[in-house]
């Protein structure tokens, strides 16, 4: 079974790949649902990654990285949201502006504190987070298909992986079932019916901006102290905008977003595994169009099944009281 | 109606809080180099006596100041018709096989005087292709612009690694980059220029591509503001519904203004490969497509303010060598930093110290009043 | 004790440097419905936000039901039992009504709860105040008449004893104002007390008590009802005797210069807003298209103008056809003798961000009198816009000035300029004089007027039935994206009520 085995190991690296993916598509959409368009993903999930690589480095402790992760992406929502409702401000700009904030800060810190040509200490045992298994996954992993699959494929991730997961029902819950969800919802639709219901449109937005940011805490905390151990430098290489793209491609929907990121996590590890093996029919196929399909292929759909999905009403427009 | 500030004198809208912007950005980039254990005023003095204190180093700065304006006039021309194009990175990208792909044609064998404006053109041409097909989804399918021409920027990245290492890199050689270029392909510096106010340049690849660059700031000015296409572009940018009233289509005027942003970006190009490097290597945009949208951003998108923006900038890259010379902490990522703090400052938080400006004025007495009440719906 | 459910002391509101409440005293008795009438740019709008808490005022009081209340947030005011319908409705277009009005008091963290509270309340109220609506409809797909509804539960949900309503019947059919005149009336008989925002006299003559005046940021005067008349208030709210109807003489229609032939429009849902709508427009008349708001007038014009695709149909600009199911070009029209004045004149008809002399070439901006070449002409430019201002009296006269410091009026007055100097066969204008002072509304009823007399085709529409009436020769009404009816200009306002209401001429019913 020896395509399975493949097809195995090619959904494991799916889902390796796609966590960050949900977890930072996932926080732009509390965001964007509220109304205030997030372009900064990608610099906060950087920002977050260098902070719990640093962090785990210095204090040996995993969770004190995390904790560090997430309030450095924190800080840079609440800027962002500062400049968006606050300072009623171009919110594209403004995401702009932290990525770039976030990747200069995070070299410069980074080879200020730990010179190593930006990277941050590779992390021990302790200081990064390890693999999970599920009860009897040993013992099961010979049963054919399903045991492969229970073994492989559910067991053995990170929990960051299985939270990731779990955060695509319980957006949904929150979302739809619950108040804070319906607000959200309204804020983003029309922040007038929100404000003559006698609920603060400000912070309705944010705490969805602030959620935002704890998303992408944990996006990048996993990028540095599960997925790799340390900080490298740039090492979200556009993950960001992937999931800005997976989130579009979802309308805005978690269940939609989850599906998004599975699909461009699953042909981001076909071009890992595809470099240096011949296709049938087309042959060898160079490295860098395997490099550049995830955002070939987000250009295609941007142009041929968005073509105009509706954001949130309010979207990317400060809320003015009307005289 | 909901006009949150009043009225202010021009100078003020137009320069002082501008100014004050951008002294806050560098403000907090100095936090940052006190994070890092050197002194502000100390890399402030260096980043100065670098790019403005000998004749080499006026050179650089101005070498740099080339590309900014460049990129910085293509982020512009968007803004106007209410388009963000980050894509300039990826177009100036491309359009470096605009320029290589003639002058290794002719460079052997015409003059540079002869080679230049077929680069000029390719350079252009190669640029606007790059954006041309961000610019057709927008307009035809309504694609945001900025998802597309971030994408843009990655896809040209890959696009150009392999060019360069599997197609004009000249065989048995280990760099990723073409041939050097003969004479043909060398633009001439501008080392006349700066010894007539008595200034010796040096090592600096000052040359003749600045001059090609202020000629582009003036025809911007020109067709933005002066010509029949400008105002349709600003009608568009102003209100796409006046400009679907006025009888002006959307989607040619979106392709035609991402033509010309690109094409602007793909300028950039000749500089650092004709003027400096006399090769095309890899990326030699260094960043200058993003600096480009600091630069418009500061020089609200008017030629008269990217001009001044992009020296300022072109000092940052030449003043941050020398910093780093003397403070390793401090390489050329703090540019980046700076960069964004510009931009953060300049762009979302622009109004952020307008409230405080009106009281100041309006204590002062010169805040003017609009004499006939603004309209009142 | 108290029969005051609101008193008003002194009550002061600046923006900036403009006072839009100077020292406003307002009694409204408990139990009544208390009209408060204005001009726009009163103040009206400004001191209800301060009683619903969008605003603080700089100076003044507020008691309510005689205790002196501060009202700092719109929860403050809901607390006091004050509810807002607003002009423009505060709803969430794509939830339910259900979700509509329990936004705001969801009773808990998780909603389901809530909701079956909400669904009970909702039947309670819809049965005793007739106001029927399923609580599961999305609200995107209500009609505006049904929406406004869900606007009154949702204040009648949290409690209101006082119900603002701002501007309402600006949406609905006569039949459908009348329907809420007498649910007011019916939360007056339980105790109600009803604050009604407008600028309609025949409505304040109709339904209210009492009638306080604004004009200019002052509250001018209160008066019982019974003991005024349109006339008088007219006369308060302007501040002098104003001329409700313009002097025309008759009409001498001559070719017909624009036929409108079977046209169906359709909108971006998929629902057809305009209905197989014919009619012609001779040179030398004027042809006024009245109906409430919402029932195709905009898109008729925007698809006549080329703003807007139509799906079938034919129009023909004097005798030739225009493109208009396919990719229609305004600026072909404007060659072809047609001009606009678009209903929205802030978004559409100038770029606010323009001086005035670059709007008073917006869509003319290709003629080659204002080009040299490929460069605009500036001088020619500013010199028309110079001769324009003068001749429209145009304030302040300066041609540099950024469009968004003139007022409404001198606004549109920019925008018929420009169209009017073109000598156009055809003039298209809609809602000439929405949010125009009354001394600019004569002045632009005057120049439609000469426009006709100079044997101009009009078309106009407008929501505003008294200008209709006013300045068409012939009246046609639009309902449901039909023409039901056509009268003539001495047409009663119940007969013309009637059409826009739906209630269609049997002798129409071939159309």
């Amino acid at each position: 079974m020896d395509y399975f085995d493949t097809l195995i190991v090619i959904l494991q690296s799916t889902i390796r790949v796609s966590v960050p993916l949900i977890l930072a598509a996932l926080a732009g959409l509390y965001s964007e649902r509220s109304g205030i368009f997030d372009i900064g993903l990608e610099g906060k999930m950087l920002a977050a990654a260098f902070a719990g690589g640093a962090a785990a480095s210095v204090t040996a402790s995993a969770l004190i990285g995390l904790a560090a992760a997430i309030f450095v992406s924190v800080c840079l929502a609440l800027i962002h949201a500062f400049a968006s409702i606050t300072q009623r401000g171009n919110q594209i700009v403004s995401g702009v502006a932290i990525n770039f904030i976030a990747l200069g800060a995070t070299v410069i810190l980074g080879q200020a504190w730990f010179r190593q040509g930006g990277r941050t200490p590779q992390l021990g045992e302790g200081e990064r987070f390890t693999t999970v298994e599920l009860p009897f996954a040993a013992q099961l992993a010979d049963v054919p298909v399903l045991g492969s699959i229970y073994a492989n494929l559910l067991s053995g991730h990170f929990l960051l992986t299985y939270f990731a997961f779990a955060m695509v029902p319980l957006t949904w819950w929150v979302l739809y079932r619950t108040r804070f969800g319906l607000r959200l919802r309204a804020v983003g639709e029309n922040p007038g019916a929100v404000d003559t219901a006698g609920i603060s449109v400000t912070w309705m937005r944010y705490r969805a901006v602030i959620c935002c940011g704890i998303l992408c805490g944990i996006a990048g905390a996993y990028l540095s102290m599960a997925m790799t151990a340390g900080f490298v430098k740039g090492m979200t290489a556009g993950k960001g905008f992937i999931a800005l793209a997976a989130l579009i491609f979802a309308k805005w929907k978690p269940v939609n977003v989850m599906f998004a990121c599975l699909l461009f996590g699953f042909l981001d590890a076909m071009s890992i595994r595809m470099q240096g093996n011949a296709l049938p029919v087309i042959g060898e196929v160079p490295v860098q169009l395997m490099q550049a399909l995830p955002y070939i292929l987000t250009v295609i759909l941007l142009a041929g099944f968005i073509g105009k999905a509706i954001p949130p009403k309010a979207g990317g427009t400060p809320y003015v009281k009307e005289r | 109606m909901s006009a949150p500030y009043a009225k202010l004198p021009a100078w003020v809208d137009y320069g002082l809080i501008p100014l004050i912007n951008l002294v806050v950005a560098f403000a907090v980039a100095g936090l940052v180099v006190l994070a890092v254990g050197e002194s502000p005023v100390r890399a402030a003095s260096l980043l100065i006596q670098g790019a403005f204190g000998y004749g080499e180093g006026i050179g650089f700065t101005l070498y740099y100041a080339t590309n900014f304006i460049f990129t910085g006039l293509a982020v512009a021309v968007a803004f106007h018709c209410g388009l963000f194009n980050i894509g300039g990175e990826g177009q100036a990208y491309v359009a470096g096989l605009g320029v290589a792909l003639p002058v290794l044609w002719l460079d052997q064998i015409m003059p540079w005087y002869v080679v230049f404006p077929v680069a000029i053109a390719g350079s252009a041409i190669a640029g606007a292709a790059w954006a041309f097909i961000p610019g057709w989804l927008q307009a035809k399918r309504g694609s945001h612009v900025v998802i597309t021409t971030i994408m843009f920027n990655f896809i040209a990245s890959s696009l150009m690694v392999y060019v360069l290492v599997d197609v004009l890199k000249p065989a048995g050689s280990m760099a990723p980059q073409t041939r050097p270029f003969a004479d043909g392909g060398q633009l001439p510096r501008l080392d006349w220029l700066l010894s007539s106010f008595g200034l010796d340049i040096g090592n600096a690849p000052f040359n003749l591509s600045f001059l090609l660059a202020l000629l582009a700031a003036f025809v911007v000015w020109v067709v933005i503001w002066r010509t029949k296409l400008g105002y349709e572009i600003r009608t568009m940018g102003h209100s796409p519904r006046a400009a679907r009233y006025a009888g002006i289509r959307e989607d040619r005027i979106i392709i035609i203004t991402m033509l010309m942003s690109g094409g602007l970006a793909g300028m950039m190009a000749l500089n650092p490969i004709m003027g400096d490097q006399h090769q095309m290597q890899l990326d030699f945009v260094t960043g200058a497509g993003f600096v480009g949208i600091a630069v418009a951003l500061m020089g609200r998108s008017h030629p008269v303010g990217i001009i001044p923006a992009a020296i300022l900038f072109g000092m940052l890259y030449q003043g941050g060598a020398e910093i780093s010379f003397e403070m390793p902490q401090i390489s050329r990522d703090m540019i980046t930093i700076i960069q964004g703090l510009v931009i953060l400052f300049a762009g979302a938080l622009e109004n952020m110290f307008r409230p405080a400006i009106t009281t100041f004025f309006a204590t002062l007495g010169t805040a003017r009043s609009a004499d006939s009440a603004p309209a009142a719906e | 004790m108290n029969d005051i459910a609101i008193e008003l002391k002194g009550i002061n509101k600046s923006f900036g440097l403009v006072q839009a409440n100077k020292n406003i005293n307002l009694t409204v008795r408990k139990g009544t419905i208390h009209g408060i009438i204005g001009e726009n740019g009163a103040g009206k709008s400004t001191l209800m936000s301060i009683l619903y808490g969008f605003y603080q005022a700089d100076r003044g009081d507020i008691f309510i039901d005689g205790r002196k209340t501060v009202i700092k947030d719109p929860n403050a005011a809901i607390a006091s039992g004050i509810g807002m319908v607003h002009q423009h409705f505060m709803l969430v277009e794509n939830f339910t009504v259900l979700e509509n009005v329990m936004l705001g008091a969801e009773e808990s963290q998780i909603l389901t709860a809530g909701i079956s509270k909400a669904r009970n309340e909702l039947r309670r109220l819809e049965e005793e105040y007739e106001l029927e609506v399923n609580p599961d409809a999305i609200i995107e797909e209500l009609p505006v008449g049904l929406q406004q509804r869900v606007e009154i539960l949702k204040a009648l949900y949290r409690g209101a004893e006082i119900l603002i309503l701002d501007e309402p019947t600006g949406v609905l059919t006569p039949a459908e104002a009348d329907h809420l005149f007498r649910i007011l009336e019916q939360l007056k008989a339980e105790g109600k007390t009803i604050l009604l925002i407008t600028h309609k006299l025949r409505e304040i003559m109709a339904v209210t008590d009492e009638v306080s005046v604004m004009r200019r940021g002052e509250m001018v005067a209160t008066r019982p009802t019974a003991e005024t008349s349109v006339e008088e208030l007219a006369e308060l709210m302007v501040g002098r005797r104003v001329l409700l109807r313009v002097d025309k003489g008759p009409a001498s229609p001559g070719e017909v210069a624009l036929s409108v032939e079977g046209l169906t429009v359709r909108d971006s849902r998929g629902v057809d807003m305009v209905k197989d709508v014919s009619f012609d427009v001779r040179a030398g008349e004027i042809v006024g298209i009245a109906g409430v708001a919402g029932n195709g007038q905009s898109e008729l014009l925007q698809a006549i103008t080329g703003i807007r695709r139509g799906v079938k149909g034919r129009v023909l600009l004097q005798g030739e056809p225009i493109q208009v199911t396919g990719e229609a070009d305004p600026a072909e029209l404007r060659r072809r003798g047609m001009a606009h004045v678009p209903e929205d004149r802030q978004h559409m008809g100038l770029v606010l961000k323009f001086d005035e002399s670059e709007n008073s070439i917006l869509g003319y901006h290709g003629d080659p009198k204002y080009l040299n070449g490929v460069l605009l002409n500036t001088d020619a430019i500013r010199n028309d816009a110079i001769e324009k201002i003068e001749k429209y009296d145009i304030r302040p006269p300066n041609p540099r000035l950024k469009t968004a410091n003139f007022s409404g009026g001198n606004q549109q007055k920019i925008v018929l300029a420009r169209e009017i100097e073109r000598d156009p066969a055809v003039l298209v204008i809609g809602q000439p004089t929405r949010g125009v002072d009354v001394g600019a509304i004569e002045f632009i009823h005057k120049r439609i007027i000469e426009m006709r007399d100079a044997g101009k085709a009009v078309l106009l529409v407008s929501v505003e039935l008294d200008e209709i009436r006013s300045l068409a020769d012939r009246v046609l009404v639009m309902f449901d994206g039909r023409i039901v009816g056509e009268r003539s200009a001495d047409a009663t306002e119940g007969e013309l009520g009637l059409l826009m209401a739906g209630v269609e001429d049997d002798r129409e019913a071939a159309e």
